[in-house]
């Protein structure tokens, strides 16, 4: 199996988008790169078409809140080229006020419940999703649960407060 | 595979659209029903017996296993990862064992690695057993179920004499397993390479060319590999497409890459492909274990983890009688062990698909976010938009092949 090194899918991303490809990195040998909102469907349309690429399959769709960030929020694809057996994970970061990104679906079938999910838990909006409804959570939900301020136990329980333990 | 097959179904019914009844009502299939196995809900409208379009509604028993995640030290959700898919729970145990060891760079010592790749191989069987099964049950064949139920219950005992439960296993600690497999254990795993072919081939001798099995199932869903892929299927179900993906062979983890084994592909995708496919997958996870078997013999005995005493908690005897065991379990439990700064995903060939973990560290005894990457939950997507247009029973059918389970649909 042809197998395509990191370093020529960041070359041919490069090639294509200079600027907007920025903080990349290999943790654990798997390309990690970062785009931006208005281009982030050019760069999975790009990954998924090119036929040096040929990232063709989209393995899942995330999202990681860092409430002190400046953008808040970050949305992870994952995306796997079975023909050259290769992965990689694109970036991208939102404004915490209005967190709105394009929708993936147009590309993948896959991806509706994949958003339907991060939208549930985040509160990330997919622009142009067909039936961006919650799926897991019940549908009178208020806050997007999955957000750091919103925390697992009651927040007026001492008992388990770290600084009991020295932490 | 089931080319063959549709040249001698000369006699199936043939539905056409002037058969249409002109009156829709709308079918409440599940949140419970007998025939869904497990907390699904399609509201479905359906004209006569055939379904026109569906609706599905999920998160019946949502958990939220990632936001728990995120207040656990690592040791703490491997119990978590048990109730994803709960039918085959060693697989998910050592899935995430292995992204913990992935993120702290532990390598293994082979024989654990093999420990890992027969109880693997072994949840795949028991997992398979149930699909192929039920399946069977679903179509009106109850004798195949019960003839192999048999030997899952085998495969329990053997899950029991590995780490004491059956179920839910909670096998294993990151850097290896708790305890040495026994004696009875090993010899248990033998007995049941030995058994368990005779049983399968008599299930398949039920099954694999009986009409009545075929006439239902062959033809129906049939799915073909670009609305497969485009649906990020993966597993079995992707595999009877023709796609030979296969997470062990594509990105082998815990020495698979060693093993000699076949990845069973189908050509239609439709349920009877599906079946043919799984009942495959039993006679090559069998030539695995026994591989594993002749494997753990040549390796020095006794080694049953990695020799990482900052990261792998001391059997409790150890705790109580050595003082560095003592300190390590301290430091483990009360989480002043340091973590790496760094994110990591990495995926184990699931029973029904590509099981990731997507984990993030930041440094601390929990994750800063983990996100299980659930096949069942991305493969059942497709079920109601490919169920219009099908008969009822064909929709029945078609979701007990699909193998979704409800636990891990809901995470």
């Amino acid at each position: 199996m042809a197998k395509l090194d990191n370093q020529t899918v960041l070359r041919h991303l490069q090639n294509r988008f200079a600027d907007h490809i920025k903080q990349v990195s290999e943790p654990y040998g798997l390309l990690t790169v970062e785009a931006d909102t208005t281009h982030i469907l050019e760069v999975l349309e790009f990954l998924k078409t090119d036929e040096n690429l040929q990232f063709g399959y989209l393995t899942d769709i995330t999202a990681v809140h860092y409430p002190d960030l400046d953008k808040e929020f970050a949305v992870v694809y994952h995306v796997h080229s079975l023909v050259n057996n290769v992965r990689i994970r694109v970036k991208v970061f939102l404004d915490g006020n209005y967190p709105a990104i394009p929708t993936a679906t147009v590309l993948w079938n896959g991806a509706n419940w994949m958003e339907r999910e991060t939208y549930d838990f985040f509160g990330i909006q997919f622009v142009g999703h067909p039936d961006l409804r919650r799926i897991l959570n019940v549908d009178d939900m208020e806050v997007f649960p999955m957000r750091k301020e919103y925390p697992l136990e009651d927040p007026n329980k001492v008992d388990k407060k770290d600084y009991f333990f020295g932490r | 595979m089931s080319d063959s097959i549709s040249k001698i179904l000369p006699n199936k019914p043939v539905y056409n659209d002037t058969d249409a009844q002109d009156e829709l009502f709308t079918l409440n299939l599940g949140p419970t029903h007998p025939a869904t196995h497990g907390v699904f809900q399609n509201v479905l409208q359906v004209d006569g017996e055939r379904i026109v379009s569906g609706v599905s509604t999920i998160g019946y028993i949502h958990r939220a296993f990632e936001k728990i995640a995120e207040h656990r030290p690592y040791y703490q959700i491997t119990p978590l990862t048990d109730r994803l898919n709960y039918c085959s729970s060693p697989i998910n145990n050592m899935g995430w064992h292995m992204t913990v060891e992935k993120l702290l760079n532990i390598e293994l010592p082979k024989r654990v690695q093999y420990m890992r790749v027969i109880v693997m191989e072994l949840a795949r069987i028991a997992d398979h057993i149930i699909c192929n099964g039920i399946l069977g049950v679903d179509t009106g064949a109850f004798s195949g179920f019960l003839y192999v139920m048999q030997e899952r219950e085998f495969i329990y005992e053997i899950f029991e004499e590995i780490c004491g439960a059956r179920l839910t296993t909670n096998i294993g600690r990151i850097g290896g397993f708790e305890r040495d497999f026994n004696e009875t254990a090993f010899a248990k795993i033998r007995e049941f390479v030995k058994r368990f072919p005779p049983v399968l081939k008599e299930f398949e001798e039920l099954f694999n060319r009986n009409r009545i099995f075929i006439e239902r199932t062959a033809n129906v869903a049939a799915v073909d590999p670009e609305t497969a892929l485009s649906y990020s299927w993966s597993g079995p179900i992707l595999r009877a497409t023709g796609v030979d993906y296969d997470v062990r062979v594509n990105e082998p983890y815990s020495s698979y890459e060693e093993f000699d084994f076949d990845v069973p592909v189908g050509t239609k995708g439709d349920v009877y492909d599906r079946f043919l496919v799984r009942n495959n997958e039993m006679w090559e996870s069998l030539k695995i274990i026994e591989q594993a078997l002749e494997k753990i013999e040549k390796e020095p005995k006794g080694i049953f983890h990695a020799d990482v005493p900052e990261f792998y908690l001391p059997p409790k005897e150890q705790v109580y009688n050595n003082m560095e065991a003592l300190i390590y379990h301290f430091k483990i439990v009360m989480g002043e062990i340091d973590t790496p700064k760094n994110e990591v995903y990495h995926c184990v060939e699931g029973a029904n698909g590509e099981l990731g973990f997507y984990l993030i560290s930041d440094g601390g005894r929990s994750p800063y976010r983990l996100h299980f990457r659930r096949p069942s939950f991305i493969n059942y997507q497709m079920y109601a938009p490919m169920s219009s247009g099908m008969l009822l029973s064909d929709a029945i059918i078609n979701m007990s092949s699909l193998n979704v389970i409800a636990g891990e649909l809901d995470a």
